[in-house]
């Protein structure tokens, strides 16, 4: 493309883009985001399209890879616009179907299409399914209309018109307000107004200033930041120009994350494109503001997800965290004031600028048209997973009850067992039990529920979960991950978890609980960087919440949840009608009995290792296991 | 100048100075470790804890923080000795006495402050990572011989990749700024020998009174450094 040099070229060019698209080719979408790599839907795509030239179809059949719509559990989703036919789970093997059957004839493919679990309905439209219907996708719904190595796709969206719009009619300071008004909070976290930090750098004295794009998300489990940069490259590009013009500064990193090699190629390739167009580089659009972006890869560690040690990564020092005694909107990047959000918040920012501030202030909770911290506004993408039937990315408007996503859109919890609680906010957050399902979510409330929003992943666990366990995950994660530094993280994290490896292992003593309060609240209040003291927090809310299942551990010898290898015993009961299976699956011969002589059938506790294939394997429900034994 | 109160006592300092610099040389007693003033403050060992109140967003709040790394800011309120910093305190230190359990600094922060009995299994890590050898050959020195590896349960400050270091001068900073002792030099009347980190050096003999003043590779840096030839450094101090 030949650099556009004004904005008049601009809307010229995005007119003859539009004008070259035949408004009756029908479009196949197939989702390819990095959860459907799996599934293969590059070979998809790639017979997708030779089936479409095979038939001739090539001049009305657009066969588009774009980034994910967010229902992962069904992937690779396949849309064919514009009827909006959805097809689920679709494999390479079916590209010759849908051409044949669907795009030649008209005719649908049962089996591909989605059933509705609750009414056993079929649902053909994409719209119409409950997982897409309760969401406001506001950010992830041009995903579907996007090829995201594509910056025409992006402009004939109407892309670069929030840039063009501020470029224009904007003053700096007016952006800011903008922003200001709207309530947009940081979707990394931290939920600090993000108009209150562009005006602070702004403020900040010195002649050069960096905005930074965090796209280290580590959270396990947590994938939003990924799908947006994937899917959508320019609009956080875009994003990141106007905060630049705003802010003043002419240098912007996106700092992605090493194990995200799509995302990190999506981005390059976008930045390069739009440099190559003039949207980006020196003297964008003709206007006389200059902004670059570099892309840093991340090497892999947790913590350089915290702003300070993302930075110290980017000059090339070890990812530590500094204390933020100095903002780093004063203080930042090579002493520079430094502006830094997430891809999300970035994401939201063209949205804003486009559909207006009254707009973005008609989602959400609260009030902040006096204070920017009085409320939470506009949209937030979760990531949905662990025991829930939907897994994937929602989103919904702030405010919305965590009963909804987990039910409405989510589907409630896999295999009809019963909902245990919820992790929000990852290693940082806390794990909130069922009398929390109809508190809105925001930033606000998950903290006064001892949780918090954080960057929204949410893992939903169910009765067969046990929470010392998973207390004893989350700091497992943590102590290889904190950077070290100081005492209170790096030793408290270890030995909490030894304290809980104890008491999963059967071996705590009484004295042991207090000292896991002790520690976890040292944690939290003398640890140097939010992470540290943030870390504390799956531990400080099981012990708060599912207090007895620490206690039925370390008194009783007795997991709930019947999870903890060495306090659990397993056993043939009287349903067994010897059809011998158990005795073939045991990888450890562990098992004897006769065959269609239930009563013979005995687990031998010497050979058993708690592996659990007899007791999933058993179709009469014939093993049972007991727990408040020590082994 | 700048004036702000600590322990209700007002004090007058530079803005943005050390707060633990301050108070200390005001006569306030913060235990540290990890700070020295030559050096950064780092602010890793977390033991100078202090509670400070300051006006942020029209709210008045108060938070516990490192002193070593807190700026001196006009009308803050600092809180040297409080239930909640005790508390944080104690247990940094039991934590830190577990992890090393012979440091015999450890063992007198604990009976000051009143650690009881370790309540956690005792390791023999020795090192405490409180960054000051790193920092001192780095910034002090100017060797960089040292530095940190790993993270989390992992982290382990040594030279490069664990081996014997090359870059080490042995001029000995390390040894007298570790405050747990944990980094021992030997020498011999030729030879000077930096334990934990696998180098010995030959000595120079000062060749007047035969007295071996300084190790050989620490001379040639100084002499590199001060643009002087080794010859100016034949003789000890005593005899030039």
């Amino acid at each position: 493309m030949q650099p556009i040099r004004s904005m008049k070229e601009l809307e010229k060019t995005r007119e003859s883009l539009r004008q070259g698209r035949d408004p009756d080719r029908k479009i196949v979408s197939v989702c390819t985001g990095t959860g459907c790599k799996a599934y293969k839907c590059d070979d998809l795509v790639e017979n997708l399209r030779a089936e479409i030239t095979k038939a001739g179809l090539d001049a009305e059949i657009e066969t588009k890879a774009t980034g994910c719509p967010g229902f992962c559990e069904r992937g690779t989703l396949v849309t064919i616009y514009p009827e909006k036919i959805f097809y689920q789970r679709v494999r390479p093997e079916h590209a010759a179907d849908i051409v044949g059957r669907t795009l030649l004839k008209g005719e649908l493919i049962d089996e591909l299409l989605y059933v509705d679990d609750e009414t056993g309905k079929t649902i053909v439209h994409e719209d119409e399914i409950p997982f897409y219907k309760k969401q406001q996708q506001v950010l992830l719904g041009p995903n579907r209309s996007l090829d995201p190595t594509s910056l025409d796709d992006y402009l004939v969206l109407g892309g670069y018109g929030a840039l063009r719009k501020v470029l224009e009619e904007l003053k700096p300071d007016e952006v800011i307000d903008q922003i200001t008004r709207s309530g947009l909070r940081g979707r990394g976290g931290g939920g600090f107004p993000t108009g209150v930090k562009w005006r602070t750098c702004r403020e900040a004295p010195g002649d050069i200033r960096y905005v930074i794009c965090n796209a280290d998300e580590g959270d396990p489990g947590a994938f939003m930041d990924r799908c947006l940069l994937e899917a959508n490259p320019h609009s956080i590009l875009e994003g990141m120009i106007i905060g630049a013009y705003a802010i003043g500064a002419s240098q912007g990193f996106v700092y992605v994350r090493n194990e995200y090699p799509i995302a990190a190629a999506n981005v390059r390739l976008a930045v390069d494109k739009a440099r190559a167009s003039g949207l980006l580089g020196k003297d964008i659009l003709g206007q006389g503001f200059s902004f670059d972006v570099e892309i840093i890869r991340g090497g892999g560690a947790f913590v350089c997800g915290e702003s300070t040690a993302l930075m110290a990564s980017i000059e090339g020092y070890v990812g530590e965290p500094r204390a933020k005694h100095i903002h780093t909107v004063e203080q930042g990047l090579y002493d520079k004031p430094t502006n830094l959000n997430n891809v999300e918040t970035w994401a939201n920012v063209p949205l804003i600028i486009n559909k207006g501030v009254d707009w973005f202030t008609s989602i959400g909770t609260g009030d902040v048209s006096e204070n920017p911290w009085g409320g939470s506004k506009g949209t937030k993408i979760f990531s949905l997973v662990g025991k829930v039937k939907n897994t994937g990315l929602v989103e919904v408007p702030m405010g919305i009850t965590l009963r909804k996503i987990i039910y409405d859109i989510g589907g409630g919890v896999l295999g009809g067992k019963k909902f245990k609680g919820v992790q929000t906010g990852g290693p940082s957050g806390g794990c909130l039990p069922e009398e929390f399902l109809d508190r809105p979510v925001d930033f606000d409330e998950l903290t006064k529920a001892g949780s918090m929003m954080g960057s929204g992943g949410m893992i939903v666990l169910d009765e067969d979960t046990c929470m010392v366990d998973f207390a004893r995950y989350f700091l497992n994660f943590l102590r290889e991950e904190s950077c070290g530094k100081c005492t209170s993280c790096r030793e408290g994290l270890e030995r909490m978890y030894q304290i809980t490896d104890d008491i999963c292992e059967g071996r705590a003593g009484p004295q042991l609980l207090p000292l896991l309060d002790e520690l976890a609240e040292v944690v939290k209040d003398a640890s140097l960087c939010a992470l540290g003291q943030t870390a504390a927090y799956p531990v400080l809310s099981t012990l708060r919440y599912y207090r007895d299942e620490y206690e039925a551990h370390i008194f009783r010898h007795e997991c709930p949840a019947k999870s903890c290898k060495a306090m659990i015993r397993f056993s043939v009961n009287e349903n067994c009608n010897g059809c011998n299976l158990c005795l073939r699956n045991c990888p450890y011969e562990a098992i004897t009995g006769e065959k269609k002589k239930g009563d013979t059938y005995e687990i031998h506790q010497d050979k058993c290792t708690q592996c659990r294939i007899c007791f999933e394997s058993c179709k009469f429900d014939g093993v049972s296991i007991d727990t408040g034994v020590m082994r | 100048m700048i004036e702000f109160t600590i322990d209700g006592k007002t004090v007058q300092a530079e803005r943005g100075e050390s707060l633990l610099k301050i108070a200390n040389a005001q006569g306030f007693r913060i235990p540290h470790l990890c700070y020295h003033e030559v050096v950064q403050a780092y602010g890793a060992c977390r033991l100078c804890l202090v509670e400070v109140t300051q006006t942020s967003h029209g709210r008045k709040r108060t938070k516990l923080t490192t002193s070593c790394n807190f700026p001196a800011l006009e009308g803050i309120e600092v809180v040297t000795q409080s239930e909640r910093i005790g508390r944080n305190r104690r247990m940094i230190i039991e934590l830190l006495l577990a992890r090393a359990p012979k440091a015999k600094r450890l063992q007198e922060l604990a009976a000051e402050y009143g650690v009881g009995k370790v309540r956690f299994a005792e390791s023999d890590a020795e090192c405490i990572l409180c960054g000051l050898c790193v920092q001192i050959c780095r910034d002090v020195v100017g060797v960089d011989a040292l530095g940190f590896t790993g993270r989390g349960v992992n982290k382990d400050a040594r030279p490069p990749f664990g081996e014997p270091s090359k870059e080490c001068i042995a001029c000995g900073a390390c040894v007298e700024a570790c405050p747990v002792d944990c980094i021992k030099m030997e020498e011999t009347h030729t030879m000077r020998t930096i334990v934990r980190w696998k180098r010995t050096l030959p000595m120079r003999v000062c060749e007047e009174c035969g007295y071996s003043f300084a190790p050989t590779f620490q001379l040639m840096h100084f002499a590199k450094k001060t643009g002087m030839s080794l010859d100016d450094f034949r003789v000890c101090r005593d005899c030039r």
